[in-house]
């Protein structure tokens, strides 16, 4: 007998989107000089509003006012004062929590109950974390009195939006930075809602500046002279091109970029435990995850055994509306990311890999990709070098502990990693010997704001989060 | 040159350090290393393209097993290498006279800074994890803890003076932490870069994880800040703004750490441990807890 979920959508009256959104430059809207663009629901592929674009003149103008709320307001307040702004907003983001998930899901296509449940509580968790740091730093361990650096630009990509804001915002500014932040051109609408929750905080204006646009505002934000810290998330490709473009300045740079993570399943592994952790580690967030466990590595005694339970569960996920609570897997970000999707994995299948998906029911309009696993995987497949930065797993086998290392290191990425084995040893071991950034064991796909987070090789360097983090926005004066 | 009772001296042949062995340059090449009024002093090996590979190849080999050793061990290694350096103290001081026609007092000062700074460093090896590192509160029944680690493989400039305090400085934090380093010394004042390659050679160093090569950093650092192999570069002896832009420019390709030194550095103040965090990596670790 079969059961049918009753739809259970979120109501999206919450919500008051506007037909169209001005830059956020010195505390006020203002329209944009360049082209307008529009933000669209994937689900729906129906346009949500009309976005300024920022221009040249744009840029400068959020620079300067970065700049002068640095020089005049910001860095004149006293650490506890600037917690304090930050402790408001922390409040207020908890306080709209509901309208912010479900704006997020409607401009994302990310469940509703990702949005709730982790995005949006865990970005208001960073602003009160944060918070508390602002007057404390000289107990941070960067010296007895670390200063902030300026202006900060800020670069973040579409996959967790408000996160990956709040990830670079709270940081800044508790060390004492003001920013000019421009979020992803198909995700803009929650940190245009956080620009108003600044002005209900009466933060100082031009503390915070929110840009709009696409690449090209980006490249121009980032070469701005006046800027003196650059945060950037997002492809380890514009990372590389963000790294030569500060080149020969004295702009700070860290990078948080892409990732082919390891999710390594020992035969002695808690199995529906690790299932569950492998789940979520590659379809939580449809894939869009920089540290999605994308390559299974299962010890070979248990891989045929845990495919097949693998499969079994990827049936019972429900794909569709992403404001249903119901929903695991929402829609896919972009036309252009679905595109990328299947052209990796049509090259999964050219290249000799066995693709599997649940039998699962589409919707007509919207982007959507199913769960998808590949199997006879090799390490030289694209599928298993490149980021696909979708619901696609790769799975390959390896018979002993050191075969599993070698495999997990083999990529050029280093940002996470996944151990599943019951032997407190052999965690600790392979932890040690996985080189990358974040190693969940018996877990995956867990973020905090204590917790630094960021990678090792070209999956970037710097930490956000942490004590570890503040580093990335602090100048400590070295003789040599 | 005579010694006073008139013994014609066995001259040294000044020679790469590389994998733990002195090889020539593989491009047969060699320039003149003159001191402070322009005075031959010695042919020194001009390393190569190939050089600066082979070096990269002997320190990811060393890496394998330095970055495994234990902290207590790579503290009592570091500190090894001090006690060599101390028992050749008048040789270096000979040297730096030579080369950067400072006097006897200014070159002991350097010397006496330098063996005390591979000591500092020494210090910080089984220290240095629980000052960068931690526990971190995280809300949910999760263990989670954060340590640094070496980054790898790490290609560095000395500064052209103080030559051997700046070379000193430049591979003790890169080494303590676990890394392997390929050093520039200085392209000015080379000679006492090769009598701390000896000090380093009769050490318990392992062979390889620290590589000297002598030469004109404008040719070696390009083929090195290209080299996928590499981790990281520490430019602390460029000073040409554009070179500096070109290889910063470079490290992108494979997503290098690079740091720069401050304008006018002081090799004599006690440092920070910004050259440690620069070359080591942040990892966090979290496992569940529960019953």
């Amino acid at each position: 007998m079969a059961f049918d979920y009753a739809p259970a959508p979120e109501s999206t009256a919450i919500v008051n989107i506007k037909s169209s959104y001005d830059l956020f430059i010195n505390g006020e809207f203002t329209p944009g000089g360049g082209t307008p663009f529009t933000t669209i629901n994937p689900a729906t592929e129906e346009v949500l509003a009309t976005i300024s674009e920022a221009n040249q003149a744009d840029v400068n103008r959020a620079v300067a006012s970065a700049r002068r709320a640095y020089d005049k307001t910001w860095s004149k307040l006293s650490g506890a004062d600037r917690g304090k702004y930050l402790f408001r907003i922390a409040r207020i983001m908890q306080e709209r929590g509901r309208e912010l998930a479900v704006l997020e899901s409607l401009d994302n296509g990310k469940p509703i109950k990702e949005s709730r449940d982790v995005d949006i509580p865990i970005a208001a968790a960073h602003f009160f974390y944060h918070a508390g740091w602002a007057d404390k730093l000289e107990f941070a361990g960067y010296g007895s009195n670390p200063q902030a650096l300026g202006v900060a630009a800020q670069i973040i990509p579409w996959n967790f939006p408000l996160l990956m804001l709040a990830w670079k915002v709270a940081p800044a500014l508790a060390t004492g930075n003001t920013v000019v932040l421009k979020p992803a051109e198909t995700t803009p609408l929650t940190a245009l809602l956080f620009a108003e929750i600044c002005q209900q905080a009466d933060l100082p204006p031009g503390v915070v500046n929110i840009i709009t646009g696409a690449g090209e505002t980006g490249r121009m934000l980032v070469e701005h002279p006046d800027v003196n810290k650059v945060a950037f998330t997002g492809s380890t490709e514009v990372g590389k091109a963000i790294q030569r473009q500060v080149a020969g300045t004295n702009k700070r740079l860290t990078l948080e970029l892409g990732g082919k993570a390891a999710n390594i399943i020992f035969d002695d592994a808690p199995i529906d435990q690790a299932i569950e952790g492998i789940v979520n580690g590659i379809y939580f967030n449809q894939g869009h995850v920089c540290c999605a466990g994308s390559r299974l590595l299962l010890q070979e005694s248990i891989a045929e055994q845990t495919i097949e339970s693998l499969k079994r569960r990827l049936q019972t996920l429900r794909l569709g509306d992403p404001l249903d609570k119901n929903t695991d897997i929402g829609a896919i970000n972009s036309r252009e990311q679905l595109n990328r999707i299947i052209d990796l994995t049509k090259s999964g299948e050219d290249e000799g890999a066995e693709r599997w998906s649940p039998a699962c029911a589409i919707p007509d309009k919207g982007f959507w990709f199913a769960p998808t696993i590949f199997t006879n995987v090799t390490q030289a497949h694209r599928i298993a070098r490149e980021e696909i930065f979708g619901p696609v797993l790769s799975v390959l086998t390896f018979r002993t502990p050191d075969e599993a290392v070698e495999k997990a290191n083999n990529t050029q990425y280093g940002l996470s990693a996944g151990i599943w084995t019951e032997k407190g040893s052999r965690i600790l071991w392979m932890a040690n010997k996985m080189r990358a950034g974040v190693v969940w064991a018996n877990t995956f796909n867990r973020f905090d704001p204590a917790s630094p987070f960021g990678g090792y090789k070209e999956s970037g360097f710097g930490r956000e989060g942490g004590v570890q983090g503040l580093g990335a926005y602090l100048n400590v004066e070295d003789p040599s | 040159m005579m010694n006073n009772n008139d013994r014609v001296e066995i001259r040294k042949t000044h020679k790469l350090f590389i994998g733990g062995a002195f090889p020539r340059s593989e491009s047969g090449r060699t320039f003149e290393a003159t001191n402070s009024s322009g005075e031959f002093l010695a042919n020194m090996a001009m390393a190569s393209r190939k050089d600066a590979r082979d070096a990269v190849i002997a320190a990811r080999t060393a890496f394998a097993s330095w970055s495994k050793a234990t902290a207590y061990n790579r503290g009592q290694v570091l500190y090894r290498i001090a006690e060599v350096m101390q028992g050749r103290a008048e040789q270096f001081v000979q040297d730096i006279q030579n080369s950067e026609g400072v006097s006897i007092k200014k070159a002991t000062k350097q010397v006496d800074t330098a063996i005390d700074r591979m000591v500092w460093y020494a210090g910080w090896a089984d220290k240095y994890a629980q000052v960068l590192g931690n526990t971190n509160p995280v809300a949910g029944p999760f263990f989670n803890f954060s340590v640094p680690e070496p980054t790898g493989v790490v290609a560095a400039v000395a500064p052209d003076s103080p030559s051997l305090l700046g070379l000193v400085s430049v591979i003790a934090p890169i080494v303590m932490t676990g890394n392997s380093v390929i050093a520039i010394a200085s392209y000015k004042n080379p000679v006492p870069a090769i009598t701390l390659s000896e000090c380093l050679a009769t050490s318990d160093v392992i062979g390889g994880n620290i590589n000297i090569l002598t030469g004109d950093p404008a040719d070696i650092m390009p083929w090195l800040a290209t080299h996928a192999d590499v981790n990281a570069l520490d430019l602390t002896g460029i000073t040409s703004a554009e070179l500096i832009t070109q290889l910063e420019s470079d490290a992108a390709g494979t997503v290098k750490r690079v740091r720069t030194a401050p304008a006018d550095p002081d090799f004599y103040a006690t440092p920070t441990l910004s050259r440690v965090r620069a070359f080591t990596e942040i990892k966090t670790v979290w496992h569940p807890m529960g019953v």
